[in-house]
């Protein structure tokens, strides 16, 4: 019970300070709007081009996000020691994972929400008819993401060149997810069934309960630092 | 202990080649850039083997705190490195004349490629931490996440090549292996697993002793 | 409270920490004094089980420190030069945190005790990015109450504080050791907090250079003898 507490306080102060600081929200907001431009012209005008491009620009769109969001998970803790209070904390550590995972998590799907949206209204893309299958593949995909970049962002905080490490490390080993959401995005903006792309959910699933149980069970060897 | 390993390991690369050029037949359809497969297959066996290492030592540290451990995993992820990159240099050679470019999205390959970027990253994070604890510590959980998604990584560049095309004849897996090849491959691969073995307890020994300085 | 024994802690061949004893009952209250780079931070956090020695052997409220951390961790509060505040939450929201990160009790009422025991909480809902320097080391203060530790560890509590806020940390100190509460204060700056140590010890280099009770030295005694001290630790 008191690790459910722990867990649901981390995620309260982080919220509660994001609607203070304002911090990430602003500025990723922002962000999103920027990506939209980028793909345009980085694709050029052809309306079809993009189209076929979406599922793969719609998940560059979040990654990019994510390793900008996600990098900063722990940067709040550095500030006045905080980092070296959290360890003198008694009881499982890994509580303090999955309140920053949840965090991550709302942040994500702030930002898809937000991407989903500028996407359908300004390239003009039918994300509205497959949505609630659409919505399952980017909660599997969010939390992949979210559950190892919580984890490397906790390690590469205390190390340097953060900004490049975090990148480096995190690309790689999200490339199944990147591959699994975009094919199973790519199938449901053609139509296709959810029963189609059910190999690929099951990947994702699979992978996110590897990531996470890894978060948990290695979390304390990377808060000892 | 180490120089019997090292010249077991020449006698093998001797042998290895011998039965790659010399015993083994000349393969019907590619010819002899096929013989390439020797050198590109026993490596990425080894490459493997590297990480499952490098999961052991990182297990081993994060259960033992013993360093013994931590330079197990920095020796193999190293190696390991080295072996895919050979092997995706290999990979690319015998591409080349095979189907006239340097590089492509065979399921293998970018499996590779993929398995190459995470323990380049895995190195890259060691070289920017001085101290040793953290190093070892951190450097244990990524090279513990980066050996349990490599079969992540393998359905899920599988399935995504079935999408496109079908699958390029690279592997032996897919056609029947001549008795000759087969036999080559595994002399080769023998003298791999002989050739990873003295670097390891070579690079191990001189991690070890530069942590006594 | 604390059995330290041989305590070393080496980076490569730096020792930093080289054979530090003592030990300190309940009750009572251990002044580390010592120059900068003298090893102080380092030794407090080994004693707050934040870093491990190399080689040697603790001892905290009768737990092995070493072996089992949680246990000591329980009893002991920390308040380092960050203080541990987060600058966007008011003084009562930090509080709420970290004492249920403790797995402690967060009742209104005790925050509200926590936070008048310290005298803020006529700014309990301001936030903390407003205060003072040694209003943050007060909420520290605030929140090792709280958790009601037994073992006090403070890191320079005295650094930016006015004269007041000196002899507000002094006072603090005495009634915590009144209520049977240990603490150990390390701090680099003479007169403030040797009012309350029983005990006083010079760190130079990492070794415990003097180890005496308080009220067996004069002030300008012990000024002397920490000159003469540190100097030739330097000149080795």
């Amino acid at each position: 019970m008191t690790y459910a507490r722990r867990a649901w306080i981390i995620l309260w102060k982080d919220l509660l300070i994001e609607r203070r600081a304002k911090e990430h929200a602003n500025a990723l907001l922002f962000f999103c709007v920027l990506l939209l431009f980028l793909f345009q012209f980085a694709l050029g005008p052809d309306r079809d081009r993009l189209a076929a491009a979406v599922p793969g620009l719609l998940w560059l769109g979040f990654i990019l996000a994510g390793l900008l969001g996600l990098g900063r998970s722990f940067l709040g803790e550095r500030e006045n020691d905080c980092w070296e209070g959290l360890r003198l904390t008694p009881g499982d550590k890994s509580a303090i994972y999955l309140g920053k995972l949840a965090g991550n998590c709302v942040l994500m799907t702030a930002v898809e929400i937000i991407l989903v949206v500028l996407f359908g209204v300004f390239y003009d893309v039918d994300l509205w008819t497959p949505a609630a299958p659409l919505a399952l593949v980017l909660a599997l995909g969010t939390i992949g993401l979210a559950a190892v970049g919580t984890l490397f962002a906790a390690m590469t905080t205390q190390v340097r060149a953060r900004e490049l490490l975090f990148p480096v490390l995190l690309l790689p080993v999200q490339v199944p997810v990147l591959l699994a959401t975009v094919s199973a995005t790519q199938a449901l903006l053609l139509g296709q069934p959810l029963a189609d792309v059910a190999h690929w959910l099951k990947l994702l699933a699979g992978a996110d309960l590897v990531y996470v149980t890894i978060g948990l069970l290695t979390f304390e060897f990377v808060l000892e630092g | 202990m180490t120089r019997a390993l090292g010249w077991l390991t020449v006698l093998g690369l001797v042998a290895g080649l011998a039965a790659g050029f010399g015993y083994a037949p000349r393969e019907a359809v590619q010819g002899n850039v096929q013989r390439i497969m020797y050198l590109h297959v026993p490596s990425v066996l080894t490459a493997y083997l590297a990480f499952v290492l490098v999961l052991l030592g990182s297990i081993g540290y994060l259960a033992t705190r013993r360093a013994g451990w931590d330079r197990l995993a920095a020796a193999a992820g190293e190696i390991g490195v080295l072996f895919t990159g050979l092997t995706i240099v290999s990979g690319s050679i015998w591409g080349k004349p095979t189907w006239g470019t340097w590089w492509t999205w065979d399921a293998r390959l970018t499996s590779t490629a993929v398995l190459f970027c995470v323990y380049v990253g895995y190195l890259l994070l060691r070289s920017l931490i001085e101290d040793p604890e953290a190093r070892a510590r951190y450097a244990a959980v990524v090279g513990i996440v980066g050996a349990v998604n490599i079969p992540i990584v393998h359905f899920s560049v599988k399935w995504w090549r079935a999408l496109h095309q079908p699958s390029t004849i690279l592997g032996p897996e897919r056609s029947p292996i001549d008795p000759g090849i087969g036999l080559a491959l595994f002399v080769n691969w023998v003298a791999f697993t002989l050739l990873f073995a003295y670097f390891l307890s070579r690079r191990m020994e001189i991690a070890r002793l530069e942590e006594q300085t | 409270m604390i059995a330290a024994r041989e305590l070393r802690k080496t980076y490569g061949s730096n020792s930093v920490i080289d054979g530090v004893s003592f030990e300190l009952g309940a009750g009572q209250c251990l002044a580390l004094l010592g120059p900068n780079g003298a090893g102080k931070t380092t030794l407090l956090r080994i004693l707050a089980t934040l870093l491990r020695p190399t080689t040697g052997s603790l001892t905290i409220g009768g737990a092995d420190a070493l072996r089992e951390p949680e246990r000591a961790r329980a009893l002991i509060g920390m308040v380092a030069h960050g203080s541990y505040v987060y600058e966007d939450l008011t003084a009562r929201e930090n509080l709420c945190f970290w004492e249920t990160m403790r797995g402690g009790d967060t009742v209104p009422a005790r925050l509200e005790a926590a936070l008048a025991q310290v005298e803020l909480d006529g700014v309990a809902d301001e936030r903390v990015r407003t205060f003072s320097a040694g209003m943050k080391r007060r909420l520290g203060l605030a929140r090792v109450l709280l958790g009601r530790a037994r073992l006090l560890l403070l890191d320079e509590p005295f650094t930016g504080l006015d004269r007041r806020g000196q002899k507000w940390v002094n006072e603090f100190l005495l009634d915590f050791k009144a209520g049977g509460g240990t603490a150990v204060v390390a701090t680099h700056s003479f007169g403030s907090g040797l009012g309350v140590a029983d005990r006083v010890a010079i760190l130079g280099s990492g070794r415990l250079l003097m180890d005496r009770p308080a009220a067996d030295l004069a002030p300008e005694e012990l000024h002397r003898l920490y000159e003469s001290l540190t100097d030739s630790v330097e000149s080795l």
